[in-house]
């Protein structure tokens, strides 16, 4: 270990070296931010991007087709390009509300960084089988998808040889595919909902292709075998998600893959007195992407979980702008206004905007399948937009742009819904 | 080999008879059929240092949880194991059960429980505010405590280790036979010889004590399902807090743990397999619902895992610690069920007692250390205290648990010292790696890697939880 001094000053600290922490410090430093850190917990910078080998990445960003790898590197190599300091290894234990970042590393022990400003980039865990309270034994061969993923990519080991996957969502997707790839038996990917959480391309590309079921309103109710799995039972759910005891039925597996949704890791926003959206799990921030605590900022899937790593590094570049604003004192401080969920929406990000400034872009979330769809945003009663969609689904996240003049007319909460067309 | 003493199952019981047995000059040697100690009822119960109150007075039950509930703060400091006197609170939710508490009472005094108070509303809200507002009054103990079981056992079996005692894993004793002068003993693979035979096989017990015949008692598994809650919610409730018994059955109880998450639970159906540790839905909704006449509002999206315990119910109503009456260097230690964790040290001392009686223990170790110091634990030691630890050995600052800021140096020492870690279970009860929110979502396959690098097995070697629970089929293609 290093020996030296225990406390240091910098002016931005990146909590995270994944692909919102790498977009938010490099434009940070364009923006002419010299003195930042980025601080990750992996060995290697790129975050869950290094276990990613399938490629999709970076169609909006780049208008190519890249690996997760590949993805990463082209923002760790601008990270080296521009100097940027990064520390790997390196777990952050605390933040405080006035910005000292306390981390521990074998490298440096244990150091206390004060910091001008902070930005969040922790990204996101899966849900566990406890979270989601799956009855039965408790045998080896029951991982979420991402733990597979890094067994299979990252470690070169199988998990399994008989599998089953419970959720849609788009890493249990790629990982029916990625198994089946590797000689697995792929048996089904069952779906709680009626409609999947991924991505429609990932259904096309994972399951079609590849001939695996997908069972809709199907959960596990049972979990099988002593020391390894050896099955479990599935049943169709009802229009309440409650299984339905006639239609269950037992499948003989070695592996049940779990892709149950995920959590934004925020146990460290809490500690720093960071307000959370109790809907996305994340902080609430305003367009800047600052939360409730001055000078902390959040970005990526520690805000929300997104869909495209393209729209994370997009976010990023904001908080990091923001940041950058902050630190040299020309964050513009005005009143701000809710940004509120309304019918058909389960959440709107930012939560709070200014409404004053340039155009700006409201990322939601559908809360059901809607054919024929009319997002509308209203504030203070007053429509100010409307728009058209032939589907929108809640595996996709969707936007709406408010220009000048719109923004001009906000008077009062603004309300995102979801309707039919009439 | 032939030992001086063998003592079958290295549950909490086993393991504290055996940390007694190697205070004296003999031959001790703990015979396991699993993979790790503490496999069975002493990993998956409420972890509750009962004060006494509950067993019908002049019972051994009686008896030896008075004086575990006593013994337990030295022995828990001595292993550094995780104990703390919370106190309990058994709570009426109407006159009726008031009555209850006030037996409870008047029993609690019989069986020698120094402070026992019956608190009325008020007091009762004063000490756990977030009770259900139907509460009436309470029975208060505040001897009672709670002590992580898993780590008591571990800990117990550590310090016996440490002081000669030898254990064999996966040791599954298939027969048990009186050759005289010693038992022989065997499992599948291997037999040893030993002049005093301990049973504490636990669920099993009535097994093993038939298998030289001895047929008077009969121990049939209660099972009990739990949810354990996220440490953000651990604080809910300071005491144990127990229902007072109805018609309908003794209740549930909402606790904190020793490590501070939160315990509800647990149901008690009596079953006939003794291996049948699965979770239902209908049982976890049920006990769920019981819980929340105490604690209501408990935030379900809290729960981490659920588990199954499976508590050794005696035929007799009472432990059974007595010679066998027709092979009397066989001890039986058997239906150690409710309050038998809190009883474990005296249980221990118990048949120390017996074996003295029978002019066994003669020669005291003077080098007996009864003392076992815990796996140091970064994650709560002051600045300046982790600084220079992990100056001295830099594995403490490499996170590999992010849930509960688990370094490798403790995984390291988990599979190093006595007794080691062979498997991934092994390694989260020792030092709470994957125990946590994301339940070894992130760091299983770093603890796998590691449980490999220092067993020296390749990674499609490393078990969960002993052989043929292997965590990953093989290399990739």
């Amino acid at each position: 270990m290093k020996r030296e001094n225990r406390t240091i000053h910098v002016s931005l600290v990146v909590v995270g070296g994944g692909p919102a922490g790498l977009a938010a410090a490099i434009r940070c430093r364009e923006q002419g931010i010299e003195d930042l850190l980025i601080l990750e917990r992996g060995p290697r910078l790129g975050g869950i991007l290094r276990q990613c080998v399938h490629s999709g990445f970076g169609v909006h960003k780049f208008n190519e087709e890249l690996t997760g790898p590949e993805y990463a590197d082209r923002y760790i190599d601008r990270v080296r390009e521009l100097g940027i300091p990064y520390r790997c290894d390196t777990m952050v234990t605390d933040i405080s509300a006035d910005h000292v970042v306390t981390c521990v590393s074998e490298e440096h022990g244990l150091t206390r960084i004060k910091a001008g400003a902070v930005i969040l980039a922790m990204g996101c865990r899966e849900r566990s089988r406890g979270a989601v309270r799956i009855p039965g034994t408790r045998p080896a061969g029951v991982y979420t998808a991402g733990t597979a993923q890094l067994f299979v990519n990252l470690k070169g080991y199988m998990p399994g040889k008989r599998v089953v996957v419970l959720g849609s969502g788009d890493i249990g997707l790629i990982m029916a595919r990625r198994m089946r790839l590797e000689g697995a038996e792929v048996k089904a990917v069952l779906e709680l909902m009626p409609y999947s959480g991924g991505l429609k391309r990932n259904i096309v590309q994972c399951l079609e292709d590849f001939d695996i079921p997908l069972l809709l309103s199907h959960t596990v109710t049972e979990i099988h075998g002593e020391n390894r799995l050896t099955g479990v039972t599935i049943a169709r759910v009802d229009e309440n998600l409650r299984p339905i005891e006639e239609t269950k039925e037992f499948i003989d597996c070695d592996t049940l893959l779990l892709s149950v949704g995920l959590i934004p890791e925020n146990e460290l926003a809490r500690a720093a007195g960071v307000e959370l959206d109790p809907v996305t799990g994340g902080a609430v921030v305003d367009e800047h992407r600052e939360t409730s605590v001055g000078g902390i900022f959040s970005c990526g899937n520690v805000l929300h979980v997104h869909d495209l790593v393209d729209y994370v590094s997009e976010e990023a570049e904001i908080a990091g702008e923001s940041a950058a604003l902050y630190l040299k004192g020309e964050l513009p401080r005005r009143q701000t206004v809710a940004a509120r969920a309304g019918n058909g929406v389960r959440y709107v990000v930012p939560q709070r905007i200014s409404g004053g400034g340039e155009e700006l872009r409201l990322f939601f979330r559908p809360d059901q399948v809607c054919r024929g769809a009319m997002i509308s945003v209203s504030s203070g009663g007053e429509l100010l937009r409307v728009r058209n969609r032939r589907i929108v689904t809640p595996g996709e996240m969707e936007s709406i742009v408010l220009k000048e003049e719109e923004l001009r007319r906000v008077h009062g909460d603004i309300t995102i819904e979801v309707g039919l067309k009439s | 080999m032939r030992y001086d003493i063998a003592v079958i199952g290295a549950g909490v019981t086993g393991s504290m008879i055996a940390r007694e047995l190697a205070k004296y000059n003999l031959s001790v040697v703990v015979l396991e059929k699993e993979n790790d100690v503490a496999m069975g009822s002493s990993k998956a119960n409420s972890g509750i240092v009962h004060a006494g109150y509950d067993a019908r007075p002049g019972t051994l039950k009686a008896r030896l949880n008075v004086a575990g509930c006593a013994m337990m703060p030295k022995v828990a400091s001595e292993l550094g194991v995780p104990y703390r006197q919370n106190g309990s609170l058994v709570v009426a939710f109407c006159d009726e059960e008031m009555a209850a508490v006030q037996e409870l009472y008047a029993r609690g005094r019989l069986n020698g429980v120094e402070h026992l108070y019956v608190l009325g509303r008020e007091q009762l809200f004063s000490l756990e505010p977030h009770l259900s507002p139907a509460a009436v009054g309470a029975l208060y103990a505040p001897d009672a405590g709670i002590v992580c079981p898993y780590s008591l056992t571990i800990a117990a079996m550590g310090n016996a280790m440490d002081n000669g005692v030898e254990l064999k894993r996966n040791f599954p004793v298939m027969s048990l036979a009186d050759r005289g002068a010693s038992f022989e003993i065997s499992s599948p693979g291997e037999t040893v010889e030993a002049a005093f035979v301990i049973n504490a096989a636990g669920l099993y017990a009535d097994r093993v004590a038939a298998m030289v015949g001895d047929g008077f008692f009969t121990i049939r598994p209660r099972r009990g399902e739990y949810y354990l809650f996220d440490r953000s919610i651990g604080n809910v409730v300071r005491q144990t807090v127990f229902q007072a018994p109805t018609a309908m059955g003794k209740g549930v109880l909402v606790t904190p743990t020793a490590h501070g998450n939160l315990l509800i639970g647990p149901t008690a159906e009596d079953i006939d397999d003794k291996e049948d540790k699965k979770t239902t839905a209908a049982g976890l909704e049920k006990m769920t619902l019981a819980a929340a006449k105490s604690v209501p509002g408990l935030p379900l999206n809290g729960v981490i895992t659920a588990f199954t315990g499976l508590r050794a119910v005696g035929s007799t109503g009472d432990f059974i610690i007595t010679q066998s009456p027709t092979h009397p260097r066989l001890i039986h230690a058997a239906a150690i069920e409710s309050p038998g964790l809190a009883s474990s040290p005296a249980i221990a001392a118990y048949v120390e007692a017996m074996l003295q009686g029978m002019g066994v223990l003669t020669h005291k170790r003077r080098e007996f250390n009864p003392y076992r110091a815990p796996i140091p634990c970064p994650g709560k030691m002051g600045e300046d205290e982790r600084y220079s630890l992990i100056a001295h050995d830099p594995a403490y600052g490499r996170i590999v648990c992010r849930c509960e800021e688990i370094s490798e140096g403790e995984i390291r020492d988990a599979i190093r010292r006595n007794p080691p870690a062979a498997d991934t279970d092994g390694v989260k009860r020792r030092v709470r790696a994957g125990m946590g929110r994301c339940q070894g979502g992130f760091c299983l396959p770093l603890v796998t890697e590691l449980l490999s690098a220092e067993l020296g097995i390749p990674m499609d070697q490393v078990t969960k939880r002993g052989p043929g629970s292997e965590i990953l089929s093989g290399p990739v293609k």
